[in-house]
């Protein structure tokens, strides 16, 4: 790993003005993309601006409505928290299947949302629960967040600082790992809303997570794992690799939003 | 370069780093502890994980000067008076290991299980939490009963 000059801000906006200062800078969140990408050299930054101390970042807070995670806290957190697991249950145990223990103890929501990589697995809840991308400059909605493979809406330097999820009626998340990596070969995040309108958000078989609309009006209608039997999802621009070939990852994005339909509670 | 002052196994140190020193560099080269392994250096086998403030993480993939101010144990730190931690008795006794390389990143996993999970954690929790923990002699089964008995004496 090539050398860099290391800042550790207190505060988001001193975190941004280390950015700008910064000729070739990067954030660093819980490091567990950008410190392997580094390793590997194909990342070589002058400046890493480290979020970890910035104490605003991190922490949960539910209401009636929502749930409001901060950028920096961890998967762990996310996957113990009394409070996420009462308002929104799916998206404690989805975050209780990222990685190992050790990997959930480092990695963050905000950087694994800002990383956008196509098979990791919050960007399928983020679309299914309709959530919104808070940064230090704006509010996102997750439906115009996640803009291609390792792309996102957010603009050099822009910060996420937490991600507000609002409390569906029911939900669920189902997940078919790569047996090695663990990361969602497909992953299918569904929610219905408190006003019945269904989300599916996929995660894993496309460049980047998308939603399936055919999926959302029958289940808006009769949200049950037969009213989506007989929908398949096009095979054309899904990812197609090694791994799995896009018919099969599309077949799976079948399979998985029954299951999920079903243990959606 | 910048200092970077923290307590490893419960003593202050500190050390000079450079923006790119990995924990586990500083932990063997800089402070001589050398039980903590290197193995895939890709944050994937384990071998390298130590407790950072109490959490079990892969020393590999976190900056030393992160660290700044945290509290370290490695595997060094387990052993008090002499006498072997409960979890390094029970891997002993149960031949939890067979080239040993993987041993100290799957205690203080272990370790670290039985704090989240109690002294009661079952075979299943052991086995999944165990997944970011790679051994390539053992297959795992004597492990899993070390884990085991290693809890119930903790």
């Amino acid at each position: 790993m090539e050398n860099f000059n290391y800042h550790r801000p207190a505060t988001v906006a001193a975190a941004a003005a280390l950015l700008k200062k910064s000729k070739d800078g990067v954030y660093l969140a819980g490091g567990h993309t950008i410190l392997p990408t580094m390793k590997q050299g194909l990342r070589a930054p002058k400046d890493v601006v480290d979020l970890s101390g910035i104490k605003a970042m991190s922490g949960i807070k539910a209401s009636a409505g929502a749930v409001v995670i901060g950028a920096g806290t961890t998967h762990m957190e996310v996957a113990s928290s009394s409070a996420v697991k009462k308002a929104i249950p799916a998206l404690a145990e989805m975050a209780g299947k990222i990685g190992g223990v050790h990997v959930r103890h480092k990695g963050t929501i905000g950087g694994s949302i800002a990383n956008a990589d196509p098979a990791s697995d919050y960007p399928s809840a983020c679309l299914a629960l309709g959530a919104t991308i808070v940064t230090n400059q704006r509010k996102i909605p997750a439906d115009k967040f996640f803009t291609g493979l390792f792309q996102t809406a957010l603009k050099k330097g822009e910060i996420i600082t937490a991600v507000s999820f609002p409390i569906p009626k029911r939900a669920a998340h189902q997940k078919f790992p790569n047996p090695a990596s663990r990361y969602a070969l497909t992953g299918v995040f569904v929610a219905q809303g408190k006003d019945g309108k269904a989300r599916v958000g996929v995660t894993g078989a496309g460049p980047a997570a998308f939603r399936v609309a055919d999926m959302e009006a029958a289940l808006s209608k009769e949200f049950s794992e037969k009213s989506i039997a007989a929908i398949k999802v096009p095979p054309r621009g899904l990812l197609n690799d090694m791994h799995a070939t896009a018919a099969y990852r599309a077949h799976l994005v079948s399979v998985l939003a029954r299951r999920a339909v079903a243990a959606a509670k | 370069m910048p200092t970077l002052s923290l307590k490893v196994n419960g003593k202050a140190v500190s050390g000079e780093v450079e923006g790119r020193t990995l924990l586990v560099e500083f932990l063997r080269d800089q402070l001589g502890l050398t039980g903590t392994h290197v193995g895939c250096d890709t944050s994937q086998c384990g071998t390298c994980v130590v407790h950072v403030d109490g959490k079990a993480v892969k020393s590999c993939t976190v900056l030393a000067a992160s660290c700044a101010g945290a509290s370290v144990t490695t595997i060094e730190g387990l052993a008090a008076n002499g006498k072997l931690h409960p979890m390094q008795q029970a891997f002993h006794e149960e031949h939890g290991l067979q080239c040993g390389f993987c041993t100290p990143g799957m205690i203080m996993a272990a370790v670290d299980i039985v704090k989240r999970n109690g002294k009661k954690v079952d075979e299943e929790t052991i086995r999944r939490e165990l997944s970011g923990n790679l051994c390539r002699c053992t297959g795992y089964h004597n492990i899993v009963k070390a884990v085991q008995s290693g809890a119930a004496n903790m």
